[in-house]
């Protein structure tokens, strides 16, 4: 008897039980599925953050206020100081590297226009900050350096929080005054949606960074600095340009610890991958675990099932099938079980990851490689699973079986 | 005379962890080839452990078992599933088919397991199935045969492969008289054939229709009896 024959025998038996081989296959197919999706949503989360970080300008660098070290008793103490200024930005505009500055502030406040509001993030900034985020307005002008000088209270909108205040998209935002914390601010501009349809970008305020530190924040503090280089290749000089430059300003001796940050899209872009990469083993980890779930519930049936077909086995033992037969039948039926369920998990698993992408708003990601590996695994649970039982049945006596009932 | 079975002295007991119980107390038996054997005697006095020695699919303690010219007492478990599959065919009281299955594949069975291939095991099968009169019925299922024609089914599937002897343990023990009779009718034509048959029943008119009735009580032959139709002497 031949390995087509066994599958033959198996493939009966399986059709023979329609509703409990569904069911057996259902773990399998859950988890193959959740490996899928759960993969394909990690890789597709780490390729959008990949992609914004990367669409904010590949020469960007963003200049925090550093924490520094105060050294009183022996013991170490980390502090944030607000080290950063206007000052500091003008400082900056002198770099021969350097294109343009941005210094910015954020808050989060609610913003009123009659009856509409929304909550939404707020930032305080000058005139480069669409040149240097690589934005574009859809309706209106940006705000001038004069603007800023002059502490006006004007803003500039993102999508998101026209659609939230007005109830659509409507250009006759423009001119009208919206209220943050009271204070009128005459609507200007708004910014083109992001083409990453990442809601944070689309739901902000930009004002002038003078109206925002007096009106808002309270404070002389910059929260970061960006700065664009003037090309990719600048990035090095334009770094060492930002540290001589912001240590003359600071007034920082040789010996003193720089009391800032710089940052680039690299160092930004591996943390987030890290990050990502770390998001989706653990989902993937979760997603194994349901697959192992899933196996057990196959060894489980086909437990069930030796039993059930203890008469079965006692007849084909008593026609002449030999141990090897029988094993090779429920490994068999139990492997054929794992993939045909890993085959639809797959299935299950795009499908899933086309239907989130829909509701993540960036798509999901299937990869080969989480695709063999369900499979695989799969079949190895098959595997691993069915042979306990196979082996069981392969060794029942077979007087016993011709007589159990 | 061509000798088919011959059983010397053979023993069968039974061990649980206390007790012992000899089901077969050195039995001494021989069969011819062509022979229809009917094997009486009440319950517990070994017959069935008889019949699953006689089937392989029991081992006896002690003595020897020819069957066909093979020493099979002491086989390991994959010749004897061969032999089951090659010299012996099976019927049950219970009919014992595949449930779901239909009746051409039950009986296709033991010529899956002798590797036969699936073209010529169909023909043989189909053939099986109309020495029994059943092949208006080869795709009905078990579930949709009546109990005489699911024992027919079972005679087919132990005549499929030819074998050396045809073993039935009680075969009419769950049947009307009727279909009792329809069995026994197929009985009595393969026994013409030149079969060789050994048969379990504890109905004397079932018996009646064999040559040589051995009469078995605890655990040994009381009684070997040939029927004066027989044509030859037992050995």
């Amino acid at each position: 008897m031949n390995i087509v024959e066994s599958i033959r025998i198996a493939l009966k038996a399986i059709w023979a039980n329609k509703v409990r081989s569904f069911l057996t296959m259902l773990g399998i197919i859950i988890g193959v599925g959740a490996v899928i999706i759960m993969v394909a949503i990690g890789n597709g989360a780490s390729k959008n953050i990949a992609e914004q970080i990367q669409g904010l300008g590949s020469n960007l660098l963003t200049v925090y206020p550093g924490y520094f070290l105060y050294e009183g008793d022996g013991v170490g103490v980390m502090r944030s100081a607000p080290t950063l200024s206007l000052e500091d930005a003008a400082a900056l505009e002198q770099g021969e590297h350097i294109q343009a500055v941005a210094p910015m502030v954020n808050t989060y406040e609610e913003v009123f226009l009659g009856s509409g509001n929304t909550q939404t993030s707020i930032y305080g900034t000058t005139a480069s900050y669409l040149k240097v985020r690589n934005k574009e307005l859809q309706w209106g002008r940006f705000f001038t350096d004069q603007e800023v000088a002059d502490y006006k209270r004007v803003a500039v909108v993102g999508s998101g929080v026209v659609e939230s205040i007005m109830g659509s998209m409507d250009p006759g935002i423009i001119g009208k005054n919206i209220k943050i914390r009271n204070v009128p601010f005459q609507v200007i501009g708004v910014l083109q949606g992001s083409s990453t349809g990442f809601y944070f970008e689309d739901n902000t305020v930009l004002i002038p960074i003078t109206a925002a530190q007096l009106r808002l924040t309270g404070s002389k503090e910059v929260q970061e600095i960006n700065v664009q280089a003037v090309s990719a290749d600048d990035m090095q000089s334009a770094q060492e340009e930002i540290i001589s430059l912001l240590r003359k300003a600071h007034k920082l001796g040789p010996g003193q610890e720089n009391d800032f940050e710089i940052s680039n899209q690299e160092d930004i872009l591996k943390a987030m991958e890290e990050a990502t990469r770390t998001m989706t083993m653990l989902l993937g980890g979760i997603a194994a675990i349901s697959l192992l779930v899933g196996g057990i519930g196959i060894m489980n049936i086909m437990l069930v099932s030796v039993t059930e077909r203890t008469r079965e086995i006692g007849i084909r033992k008593a026609v002449g099938a030999k141990e090897s037969n029988i094993l090779w039948q429920f490994l068999i039926e139990a492997v054929i079980l794992s993939v045909i369920g890993g085959g639809v998990g797959i299935l299950f698993g795009w499908g899933g990851s086309a239907l989130a992408s829909r509701f993540l708003g960036f798509p999901a990601v299937v990869t080969l490689s989480s695709v063999v590996l369900a499979v695989t695994f799969s079949a190895l649970i098959g595997i691993v699973f069915g042979v306990f039982p196979a082996r069981k049945a392969s060794v029942l006596n077979p007087i016993e079986s011709l007589r159990y009932e | 005379m061509l000798l088919l079975i011959t059983l010397q002295g053979i023993t069968k007991i039974y061990r649980t962890s206390k007790v012992e119980v000899t089901a077969l107390q050195g039995i001494n038996l021989h069969i011819a080839k062509g022979e229809f054997v009917a094997i009486m005697g009440p319950s517990g006095s070994g017959k069935s452990t008889m019949m699953n020695i006689l089937g392989c699919l029991d081992t006896p303690t002690a003595g020897e078992y020819i069957l066909d010219g093979m020493k099979v007492a002491q086989a390991s478990r994959k010749t004897l599933a061969d032999i089951r599959n090659k010299k012996l065919g099976f019927i049950f009281q219970g009919f014992n088919l595949l449930p779901r299955t239909t009746a051409l594949e039950n009986v296709e069975l033991p010529l899956v397991y002798a590797g036969v291939k699936r073209k010529e095991r169909r023909e043989r099968a189909i053939e099986a199935l109309k020495a029994v009169g059943l092949e208006e019925r080869i795709r009905h299922k078990p579930q949709e045969l009546s109990g005489g024609q699911q024992q027919r089914v079972a005679i087919a599937r132990a005549l499929v492969t030819g074998p050396s002897v045809i073993l039935a343990d009680e075969p009419t023990g769950n049947l009307d008289s009727r279909s009792s009779e329809d069995v026994m009718a197929i009985f009595q034509k393969l026994h013409e054939q030149g079969n060789t048959i050994v048969l379990v029943t504890h109905e004397p008119d079932i018996a009646a229709y064999a040559r040589r009735i051995i009469h078995f009580k605890d655990g040994r032959i009381e009684r070997d009896e040939v029927l004066a139709k027989n044509m030859e002497a037992p050995a």
